[in-house]
């Protein structure tokens, strides 16, 4: 039997899945950019609700009725935790851009803490509330 | 035929060109965001909920309606900033420029209806 060959593909934290292990730095990073573009949705729910509050009564009670049922209330937590991972995102953008930190252990430990971060900030956003 | 080299076409320009325009831009506007949106997320949620009058009255006060206008502006200006970046990255052509276009309509329209909304609430 022909030996067989092994060709060096080259690979890109693009293709996650079987290919490239998913990574703590590839995936913390995919996720500033998700939660950064999500966040214009969240814009526009609030926009939607300040807008009702200008316009009339009845406005107000259908969208704030919307934005606090149970739907809108598990909308708005996950809007806050996208709000909250992408603070601590261009956060540690800002930490880099500074010059500092640019090495592998500390973005591997500031990816957790960005999970973990996000987590706590929204469960404190949702008692405050 | 071109009677220019590829390096004459490509001085002065700048191996970025726009782009440390684009990174100051965000750096900036991350640095203004991670002292505003903390504010907001708690001026907003303390409205978020509560009856139609005390909202009126809620953003006749100064703080939130200030609060809330900056915060406004900066997010959705940032956050365009980022979705044209994801634009340019992945869409080309034709798409990538009506979309940049769609993008920069739906910015500019949340603002503003939001500001002519606060302006309404807090007059």
């Amino acid at each position: 039997m022909a030996e067989v060959k092994r060709v060096e593909r080259p690979l890109s934290p693009f293709m996650i899945g079987p290919y490239y292990r998913p990574q703590m730095t590839s995936i913390s990073s995919i996720l500033v950019r998700i939660t950064g573009i999500a966040t214009l949705g969240t814009v526009f729910l609030v926009v939607a609700w300040l807008l009702a509050a200008a316009t009339s009564e009845r406005a107000f009670e259908c969208v704030n009725w919307l934005l606090t049922s149970v739907i809108g209330d598990i909308v708005m937590t996950l809007a806050a935790w996208a709000v909250w991972y992408h603070v601590l995102g261009r956060l540690r953008h800002l930490i880099w851009d500074l010059g500092y930190s640019v090495n592998i252990p500390f973005n591997e430990a500031m990816g957790k803490v960005m999970f973990i971060g996000a987590t706590v900030l929204t469960l404190i956003t949702v008692l405050v509330v | 035929m071109r009677f220019i080299t590829d390096l004459k076409r490509a001085e002065g320009l700048g191996s970025a060109r726009a782009g440390t325009h684009h990174h100051w831009k965000m750096m900036i506007s991350s640095a203004a965001l991670v002292v505003l949106v903390p504010l907001f997320v708690f001026t907003f949620g303390c409205a978020l909920g509560r009856s139609h009058a005390d909202v009126l009255a809620y953003f006749a006060r100064p703080f939130p309606a200030i609060v809330t206008a900056l915060t406004l502006v900066a997010v959705t200006l940032h956050c365009k900033s980022e979705a044209d970046e994801a634009i340019i990255d992945y869409v080309h052509g034709v798409k990538a420029k009506l979309a940049l276009v769609a993008m920069t309509v739906l910015a500019w329209t949340l603002i503003a209806a939001g500001l002519f909304a606060l302006v309404r609430l807090a007059l």
